[in-house]
């Protein structure tokens, strides 16, 4: 009989979410849903409130990745007030991303995601995360940690606080940078060169046992978008838009992300709080697009780094070029961390960041703000109207998560296909579901995975409904 | 000049006559927590945190508008002062939207900080989320009213040292609110002269300096001081302390 599984809550992934397999009278998987079931509603919250507020507002939004809507709230700010920040305000502002970048990417593959990759995805429910690995792989599980408390020194001694810095302003930062603050950085360069390295060969040694996932976690065309320089060069900060389809070709360049509106459409559906963006030119559903560290790399003619490049040359020769795997998310999040750890190497040896002018000042000069940058997950537009005395009227948050959510339909629905039983659904098989989510490394609110729950909650279900059996019962 | 001699908290102290109990404990280091009075200004025992327990009373006083008497004894920090304080506290955050995380003000505000010394961990009241307007209409300043809590430090500054009382309260109880002028926005007040002093005066995030971002706004009310001793004894002093 024709059957629903639930798999509820969806775990190590930041936030809330769960997910429905429907299975027909045959008992084959016929479609997948990926629901998101909180609503956060900061696009209110953001009403009736001065724009200056925006950036320590937006940033709750968000405990992983507060940087990027601090950033994008900022950078909206820059455009309402009519100004460019000092160089050294950008600069300053282009290390706090690359250091989310760093943490972020961090706590995605050693906290997320290494407990499938390397304890196995069939390996014990109750043992598979990341205090499992901490007593399988200590060392491993510890330059993990040490990566993420670099990125974090890096956004506390920039922004203030390690979560939610209130650093970055409308107009620039809040404080120039001394000189042993700089150094005390980079201290840390060679030891997070070596660890993401370590992490980036232990990776690739592993691919070779894991073709079924890198085959059925979602591997489909679709379309790319990131952000890139002048040269083509992978840029987080202030970028141009480009699109490039499966087959690789250029189908849109040197796009204006203040623009966004006019070549991205958001679509939405009963079952899930997430928007639905799409590439308009190509209408809904069939503007699918994916964004993010694959669709980065998919997207720059190179990353601009030499340690980077050379993995992303290897990159596409293994996993193509563009790479339609989603798997392959985390192969990128690696290559981006060593670009990551190079860039933070060449801003804190570059004495513009320590200028003392980080601040322009000016009063308000337009109604319209918008702002982007590319979050750890994907680009990040944040769009404000103003009225005259400088109160937001109208706020709309493209986030980076929501651009993925048609992709990440596509993959749950492959993953459940090849690797869910009805009759008999191993766990294991519903945990490469799971799986296929967290190669995207949603971000659906600021919440983490508890420890110490049921890891995985199935519910088979009528198609009226009703109940039918749970596991664990 | 004639002295009172009195016991605050066991501590045997003396005042001035007509001084107030608040002025006589805080002289002699006793500190007694308050939202509305502020050194300089007259007082209009508003906020209520300053009672204090007064034997031989069985009602309980506002240090800051009663007067020290001879052989008074007075407890400022008992069980039951400590509970009013922290109900206190907490009506005032359930009676508007106080939302510390997202203010100007986060960090440096006194009604952040006297929740924080009382203890208030959480808030037992229901919230009135009432629906208040941001004021911005104002050149170079903002008025939030969600962060108000009616201490009237801004109408009390601006009628008795500037000279100019723009700021008033309009409304009841639960409705009381700040107004300009004859409750005009701001910006549109004929008779502000934009000096700034209450948005220094003010203890919350209420009024701020347009262009701040969360955490950034700080006060300064030393001017306060300076100015009063200026007129009051014709002596120009600036006082180190905030």
């Amino acid at each position: 009989m024709a059957k629903r599984i639930v798999i509820d809550p969806v775990t190590r992934i930041e936030g809330h979410a769960r997910i429905s397999i429907y299975v027909n009278e045959a008992g084959e998987v016929e479609a997948a849903q990926f629901h998101v079931g909180e609503f956060r509603g900061f696009e209110k919250f953001a009403q009736g409130r001065p724009f200056h507020e925006m950036p320590g507002l937006m940033a709750r939004t968000c405990g992983i990745c507060p940087v990027s809507h601090v950033l994008a709230g900022s950078r909206a700010g820059d455009m309402l007030l009519g100004l460019d920040p000092p160089p050294a305000a950008r600069a300053q502002r282009r290390l706090l991303n690359y250091a989310q970048h760093l943490q972020s990417h961090a706590l995605s593959f050693f906290y997320l995601s290494c407990p499938d990759l390397l304890l196995g995805f069939d390996s014990p429910p109750e043992r598979r995360h990341i205090l499992g690995l901490a007593e399988a792989d200590p060392g491993f599980v510890r330059r993990g940690v040490r990566l993420r408390q670099f990125g974090q020194t890096i956004i506390e001694t920039i922004g203030g606080r390690r979560v939610h810095p209130p650093g970055s302003v409308p107009g620039g930062m809040t404080r120039p940078l001394e000189r042993e603050e700089v150094e005390r950085i980079r201290q840390w360069l060679p030891e997070a060169l070596e660890s993401v390295q370590m992490a980036l060969d232990r990776f690739k040694a592993l691919l070779g046992q894991f073709q079924e996932e890198i085959a059925s976690l979602g591997d489909f065309p679709s379309l790319f978008m990131g952000m890139v320089n002048g040269q083509g060069e992978l840029e987080i900060y202030d970028g141009a838009i480009r699109f490039v389809d499966a087959a690789g070709n250029l189908v849109a360049d040197n796009l204006d992300p203040a623009r966004y509106f006019t070549y991205i459409g958001e679509a939405s559906e009963e079952w899930s709080y997430m928007k639905f963006p799409y590439y308009r030119p190509l209408g809904y559903p069939g503007g699918m697009y994916r964004v993010g560290p694959l669709a980065r790399l998919n997207v720059c003619t190179r990353v601009g780094t030499p340690l980077a490049d050379r993995e992303l040359r290897e990159f596409r020769q293994r996993a193509g070029r563009p790479a339609c795997a989603t798997f392959h998310y985390h192969w990128a999040r690696l290559i981006e961390m060593l670009h990551a750890v190079e860039r933070i190497d060449e801003i804190t040896a570059d004495d513009v960041l320590l200028d003392p002018r980080v601040r322009a000042r000016a009063g308000q000069n337009a109604n319209v703000g918008i702002g982007a940058c590319e979050a750890p997950r994907g680009t990040l537009f944040h769009h404000y109207e103003v009225d005259d005395t400088g109160l937001v009227r109208r706020a709309n948050l493209l986030i980076a998560t929501g651009q993925n959510n048609l992709a990440m339909n596509q993959a749950v629905t492959q993953a459940a296909k090849r690797f869910v039983r009805a009759d008999d659904p191993a766990e294991g098989g519903l945990n490469r579901v799971e799986a296929a989510i967290r190669c995207f490394d949603p971000c659906l609110s600021c919440a983490t995975h508890a420890f110490g729950r049921i890891p995985l909650l199935v519910e088979f279900r009528r198609r009226d409904g009703s109940l039918l059996r749970r596991l664990p019962a | 000049m004639s002295v009172k001699t009195l016991t605050i908290d066991g501590r045997p102290v003396t005042g001035r006559a007509g001084e107030t109990i608040f002025n006589v404990a805080w002289d002699n280091g006793i500190r007694i927590p308050r939202l509305c009075h502020v050194g300089g200004l007259t007082d209009v025992g508003a906020c209520r945190l300053c009672l204090v327990e007064i034997e031989g009373q069985n009602r309980l006083a506002a240090a800051c508008l009663t007067p020290v008497e001879e052989g008074m004894v007075v407890r400022t920090q008992t069980d039951r002062l400590r509970e009013h304080r922290r109900l206190l506290v907490e009506l005032l955050l359930a009676e508007r939207n106080h939302v510390c995380s997202v203010c100007v003000m986060n960090g440096a505000c006194e009604l952040q900080d006297l929740a924080a010394e009382l203890g208030v961990d959480h808030v037992r009241l229901r919230y009135l989320h009432p629906k208040l307007e941001v004021d911005t209409s104002h050149e170079r300043f903002g008025m939030d009213h969600n962060r108000c809590v009616l201490c009237t430090r801004c109408v009390r500054v601006c009628d008795e040292v500037e000279g100019a009382h723009t700021k008033d309260v309009a409304g009841r109880g639960t409705l009381s609110r700040i107004i300009h002028d004859l409750d005009q926005p701001w910006g549109e007040s004929d008779t502000c002269t934009g000096c700034g002093k209450c948005v220094h005066v003010c203890p919350t995030g209420a009024l701020f300096t347009k262009g701040k971002s969360v955490m950034e706004m700080i006060k300064d009310r030393r001017f306060l001081k300076y100015i009063v001793t200026a007129r009051e004894r014709r002596q120009w002093i600036l006082q180190e302390e905030k």
